[in-house]
């Protein structure tokens, strides 16, 4: 393919890769990202292509390669178009039969097909009450398009935004068209983001630089991989736009390491765009030049900071700076620089495409358009979900979500990862919005939502963001070294059994200082976890702290592993599972662990058949009884 | 390796990828080539050893022959992950962090590889084991442990 020079050029690639598309009787859409390669989509896609060139099919049936499609519990997937039918957790023995069957005879695979409940069985993807109750504005291309081809990309209108802006709009309008679309920042903060344009365009220098934050450090988040990874013509899209609104010169993707799949797809994007002429000199034949760079983090979470980050493009250490000057006026080699997020660059063509009036009917009052969320933890249907704003929580966990595995209590969400705060059963009515997260306590932060049930220790939570936030605090600020620090240790403390009655004041006098002295985002919100646990769930905290009893059974110190001697069937299992060597007893007779040699490591529990459920967990009083028991029958 | 230096431009901002295709070619970063890209962009060498020490990709000391990797995201930690990670290092009688005194294996821990889904997750030599729980351990290092 040769470089466009002229607007009308890509409108005639575009019918050209539309009409190669339809010579396809069907297409076998593979689900590939990170999370269906690690669930053995490579086999799959394997399986196929060797099937399909034995049977001499390969001219009438096409296989695609696509990201995630966000239904992450139903990996290994496929979709077999034109019908839509939707086929999950294949093992690469199934692929014979689907050829046979489905592709040549047009027969449904009962077995494959995806179960809602039992004996209701749902075949066509867009009847999976999963994907029927989203809104996939900027997800439901990573169906559609291999990443790896700019092709699909400019068959579904890819670069038609660019051209629009190029030759139709100035960047004053474009800026205007965002500001009325109402988008704001989908990093975490929710700055609105025609205005953070509006502020670089207007800083006076001939060197302005345009940045995709993409060093999605939040654990249990993972829609930026995903798009990345499915779809990285859109956020390319984004910022070319955005440059020309800013006038820009030069951008930079920066990835964090840990995706080296998303890593590798944005490299051919870029790669492809160049050859194409979507960057480079004189693009797509206009005035307008630009190009971006991919860079690499190397594993720091404090570098998703806006101005950690700049100075990790730089080569230097990472450390946050105080703010104003805003990197909108002095940022990259001091230089004005505007940075947004992956999610928010992949609004913008949307919004040029479709219109800021189309944009803003969607959402609330304050919070326009949708959010990508990724539903993880103790949910049935995990994955990543794009909701319109102002949905109710609620609707998210359980018409989406599917509710709580193992029909388990729902106990608490936690929102916007170390930066967020768990939220309580009672306030699942909270519609998901800027605003209202953080009256909760809470953010909507990057969009990680992790859903806890009865089995989760709210202390043990907290704990383990403040462990997190300690590790990664970057030392140049003492409120946030020392506080996050003095934090976990008296939350490990108490999680040990070892919390003393002030240390709940201790927790929230440090809590407030660290939110208020410390000198970047990650020290201001790394209390609040702490600060709505204590807020929602002080019970708990005073359980651990008064009776040393941990109610959820978390807590290793506060608890011991029993074997209830009337289920016991003395099978075996558990004894030799147990790593420690501590559990005795004969076949068919009951099992006693030796609380002496225990580790807590809890594989006796794990292994137990769930229709025996012989091992129990004890703690408080309970717990004493039972070391009791057991230290008087060794003497 | 000047060879490969030579590559890239004699700017800081190349610092870290040109340490990425270090670690790439040694598995760790020797202290020769510290010294060696220090003279090339002009940076000390205690600047650059500050920068390296920073990062969490980065390694100074060679690792084993495979790299076990667990993650300790959210979604894995209410899974069960720390639990995971205890029994690989009473397995491998070493902690997380360290290297096996045969240098077979080498343990280490991630904040979240964005697999929550199916978590709690390992990674050895790249490839991906989903839903692992304690008593799959020992049938997933068995491999490595046998192929060298």
């Amino acid at each position: 393919m040769e470089k466009l020079t002229l607007p009308q050029q890509l409108n005639d690639l575009k019918k050209r890769f539309l009409s190669q598309r339809s010579l396809l009787k069907k297409i076998i859409v593979i689900s590939s990202g990170t999370c269906g390669q690690a669930s053995g989509s490579l086999e799959i896609i394997k399986a196929f292509n060797e099937e399909l060139s034995r049977r001499n099919l390969g001219s009438s049936v096409g296989i695609k390669i696509t990201g995630c499609h966000g239904f992450c519990e139903m990996e290994p997937n496929i979709i077999i178009y034109p019908e839509g039918i939707f086929y999950k957790k294949l093992k690469p023995e199934n692929v014979p039969e689907i050829i046979d069957k489905t592709i040549i005879k047009d027969k449904i695979i009962p077995s494959l097909v995806y179960e809602y409940e039992k004996g209701h069985r749902i075949v066509r993807i867009e009847e999976i009450p999963f994907y029927k109750k989203q809104m996939r504005l900027l997800m439901q291309n990573n169906l559609k398009v291999d990443p790896e081809s700019i092709e699909d990309y400019i068959a579904l209108d890819g670069y038609q935004a660019l051209a629009k802006v190029l030759f139709n709009m100035t960047g004053k309008e474009v800026i205007k068209e965002i500001s009325v679309s109402g988008l704001r920042g989908r990093g975490g903060a929710g700055f609105p983001t025609g205005k953070k344009w509006e502020v670089c365009r207007k800083a006076n220098s001939e060197i302005k630089y345009i940045v995709c934050n993409a060093d999605e450090g939040d654990p249990g988040a993972y829609m930026d991989r995903s798009l990345l990874e499915g779809n990285p013509h859109s956020i390319i899209e984004g910022m070319i736009i955005g440059a020309y609104a800013i006038g820009a010169v030069e951008g930079y993707i920066y990835v964090r390491k840990e995706y080296p799949l998303a890593v590798k797809h944005v490299k051919i994007a870029l790669e492809q765009a160049r050859k194409l002429g979507f960057l480079g000199k004189s693009i797509l034949g206009s005035e307008f030049q630009f190009d971006i760079n991919a860079v690499q983090g190397a594993g720091a979470f404090v570098s998703g900071e806006e101005t950690s980050l700049l100075a990790s493009i730089e080569g230097r250490r990472p450390f946050p700076r105080q703010k104003p000057p805003f990197p909108a006026q002095e940022g990259l080699w001091g230089k004005p620089t505007n940075i947004n997020n992956v999610e928010t660059w992949a609004n913008i063509p949307l919004i040029i495409n479709k219109g800021a009036g189309w944009y803003s009917r969607i959402g609330t009052k304050k919070s326009k358009g949708t959010k990508i969320f990724s539903l993880v933890g103790k949910i049935k249907n995990t994955g990543l979900v794009e909701v319109p704003m102002g949905i109710k929580l609620k609707e998210i966990i359980y018409d989406v979500g599917g509710g709580i595995k193992s029909n388990k209590e729902f106990k608490a969400i936690q929102t916007g990862g170390p930066s967020g705060g768990c939220i309580p059963a009672e306030m699942l009515d909270l519609p998901v919005d800027y605003e209202t997260l953080s009256k909760a306590g809470s953010i909507m932060g990057s969009g990680g939502m992790i859903v806890m049930d009865e089995d989760t220790c709210m202390v043990d939570v907290a704990r383990y963001f403040l462990s997190f936030t300690q590790e990664e605090s970057c030392g140049k600020c003492v409120p946030c070294r020392v506080g996050t620090r003095q934090m976990m240790e008296i939350l490990t403390r108490i999680t040990q059994g070892k919390g003393e009655e002030a240390d709940i004041k201790i927790l929230e006098d440090l809590a407030k200082t660290v939110n208020i002295a410390s000198l970047c985002g990650l020290g201001q919100t790394a209390p609040n976890p702490v600060l709505t646990t204590l807020r929602y769930f002080r019970d708990e905290y005073e359980a651990h702290i008064k009776e040393k009893s941990c109610p959820a059974l978390v807590c290793k110190d506060l608890i011991v592993y029993y074997i209830e001697p009337e289920k016991c069937i003395g099978c075996k299992l558990c004894l030799k599972n147990c790593p420690a060597g501590a559990i005795t007893g004969e076949k068919k007779k009951p099992h006693v662990i030796n609380q002496d040699l225990c580790i807590k490591c809890g594989a006796c529990f794990d292994i137990c058949p769930p229709k025996i459920m012989a091992v129990s967990k004890y703690t408080g009083k309970s717990k004493e009884k039972i070391l009791k028991k057991f230290s008087s029958r060794k003497n | 390796m000047m060879k490969n230096l030579i590559e890239f431009e004699r700017e800081q901002k190349e610092l870290i990828p040109m340490f990425h295709a270090i670690q790439e070619k040694y598995g760790y970063i020797p202290p020769e080539e510290i010294s060696k890209v220090s003279k090339y962009l002009g940076i000390s060498e205690s600047e650059i050893f500050g920068i390296l020490t920073f990062y969490k990709a980065f390694n100074l000391q060679p690792r084993g022959r495979h790299i076990i990797t667990v993650c300790l995201g959210t979604a894995c930690h209410v899974r069960g992950a720390q639990r995971i990670l205890e029994e690989i290092e009473r397995n491998l009688k070493i902690n997380s962090g360290q290297t096996t005194p045969d240098k077979r294996f080498s343990l280490t821990t991630v904040n979240c590889l964005g697999c929550c889904a199916i978590g709690p997750v390992i990674v050895i030599d790249g490839k991906y084991y989903s839903r692992v729980t304690i008593g799959k351990i020992e049938e997933i290092l068995k491999k490595y442990k046998e192929s060298g």
